[in-house]
């Protein structure tokens, strides 16, 4: 990236800056006007004091719960491209499970965080884990199995034309094909993973985590820092937001050549 | 095994293809065809949709395998020939991989057959040079034209100096004038490199102007209708305002007409 592209950039994200900013002074001036109580909403200011105040405890949390978030993200990312794989080699348990994959992703599986307690325990952190896996999973599984049985007949007859076997026709033309669709699967699971931990956490799991920070400071009226720790959490999901973009510029530098990558979010090639 | 000179490219005797035997929809695609194609052939196979111009091609390509009949390309097997890469396939889609680099889509059917990556780069020059597609190929498909991408999917198909270019309507989606042009291009590849081609077509002046010969297949199921010799001499833009040019397609166009069918 060259200065002028970094200069373009850096200007593209000047309306964003300004709508922020003018957005917390508006907050800050309408709970000072209003005279709102602090246990309802906190100033910005009382919110950015006890981030400073509660850091330690905050840090320690945010480390934690991203840890957790980002080991289930791991993990339910792998197991969903693996049995994606798997079933795009055998048709019959490809359209026997996607639509019974969709079906699943529909349910909210946070709401099984209590039963996972049951199974799994509700000191350890492996319910945790178990819930952010399942949540991220499914459309990853779902996403991917789409972008690799949905190629173009013509390219699937080329490479048998080239008597290319179903293992090279699997790394040449169905991968890259499914990257895209597994991108936009990574845009959507990756802030996702931190819900799921935090919600998971409302339920159960050792008590140093931003989910359970939340829950008691709420529970004390600390509202302010209640407040703090999800800034805490939307920074994590932020980070792993940003994360994501990257793996698909990194992993899919032809798109960025025909231009148009962040605003294209469809997946679909032109035929 | 013969290949010598009298070795035909493409020898196809008493070929029946039925698609869904035994099954309740069968559809016969192809009947009782007999075919010889010589080798350096420009040989074009023309007739009304559904008379299974496009099976036929994937039956000599052994993407299908006939109900009945027997298929041999330069003296071997329809199967043999497509194991040991002796034909090069160009589509109507001309289906270049968006992720692969201009250069690196010509060169995917060497690396499959593996030759080193300096032979590779070597060669997929010299075809990009051949296309006169030269400044090209750093870019992706993407950023081509539709002609362009078409030239670049003729070269993958020539990269490994194929005997046989078996061509699905490869012009169908240009506008009129790069089709012209890529005409007279793909005339001109032929003259240099002396590969066989079969070429699907439903467009009756790209027919005279490409062909040697002309083959009218009619519809359901498919059937030699008849063959016509095209004897146009060496073609130049001018060949399209020459009367023997309309001459050759109106003997096509009243072949079509008495076959019947939409073309």
């Amino acid at each position: 990236m060259n200065l002028r592209q970094l200069r373009q950039r850096a200007s593209a994200l000047g309306p964003a800056v300004v709508v922020g900013a003018s957005g917390f002074a508006l907050w800050e001036g309408a709970v000072r006007a209003f005279g709102i109580s602090e246990f309802l909403l906190p100033k910005p200011t009382s919110i950015g004091a006890e981030l400073l105040a509660e850091w330690p405890v905050l840090r320690h949390a945010g480390w934690e719960t991203g840890q957790i978030a980002v080991s289930g993200l791991l993990i339910g990312i792998l197991a969903g491209v693996l049995l994606a794989m798997f079933t795009t080699r055998f048709r019959m348990l490809n359209e026997g499970l996607t639509p019974l994959a969709v079906a699943v992703n529909a349910t909210p599986i946070v709401a099984l965080a209590p039963i996972f307690n049951a199974w799994f325990g509700i000191t350890g952190t492996l319910s945790n884990q178990a819930v952010v896996i399942a949540v991220v999973f499914f459309p990853v599984f779902i996403n991917t199995a789409k972008g690799l049985t949905e190629v173009h007949p013509d390219e699937i007859e080329l490479m048998r034309s080239y008597a290319a076997g179903e293992w090279t026709i699997m790394r040449e033309v169905r991968v890259p094909n499914a990257l895209p669709f597994f991108a936009n699967a990574l845009r959507v699971v990756a802030p996702l993973s931190v819900i799921a931990a935090i919600v998971a956490e409302y339920f159960g799991g050792p008590q140093d985590r931003i989910g359970n920070v939340i829950t008691s400071s709420a529970g004390f009226a600390r509202y302010d820092v209640a407040w703090a720790a999800i800034a805490v959490a939307s920074a994590v999901g932020l980070a792993l937001f940003a994360a994501a973009l990257l793996v698909e510029r990194v992993s899919m530098p032809w798109r960025l050549a025909v231009g148009g990558s962040d605003s294209n979010n469809n997946p679909g090639r032109e035929k | 095994m013969s290949t010598g000179a009298d070795t035909p490219a493409v020898q196809v005797d008493d070929v029946d293809m039925v698609f869904n035997e035994g099954s309740g929809g069968e559809v016969a695609a192809l009947s009782g065809i007999n075919l010889t194609i010589r080798a350096g052939e420009f040989v074009t196979l023309i007739g009304p949709s559904g008379c299974g111009k496009s099976t036929f091609l994937r039956l000599v390509a052994d993407l299908l395998t006939p109900t009945a009949g027997s298929i041999s390309v330069f003296g071997q097997s329809a199967h043999e020939s497509r194991t040991g890469q002796d034909y090069g396939m160009v589509f109507q889609h001309a289906g270049l991989f968006d992720w692969r680099k201009v250069k690196a889509n010509i060169e995917l059917p060497l690396e499959l057959r593996g030759w080193s990556k300096a032979d590779r780069a070597a060669r997929s020059a010299e075809m990009l040079d051949l296309v006169k597609l030269d400044e090209f190929g750093d870019l992706y498909p993407r950023q081509l034209s539709g002609g362009m991408q078409q030239r670049v999917s003729i070269a993958r198909a020539l990269s490994f100096e194929p005997r046989l270019l078996l061509m699905d309507e490869p012009f169908g989606a240009l506008d009129e004038m790069t089709r012209e042009h890529m005409q007279s291009e793909l005339l001109r590849i032929w003259g240099e490199t002396g590969t066989t081609v079969v070429f699907v077509t439903h467009s009756i002046s790209e027919a005279a102007f490409l062909s040697n010969r002309v083959i009218v297949l009619s519809p359901r199921p498919g059937r030699v209708h008849s063959i016509i010799d095209v004897d146009l001499g060496e073609r130049t833009p001018d060949t399209r305002e020459d009367p023997d040019f309309f001459t050759a397609a109106t003997t096509i166009r009243e072949a079509l007409r008495s076959v019947g069918g939409a073309v």
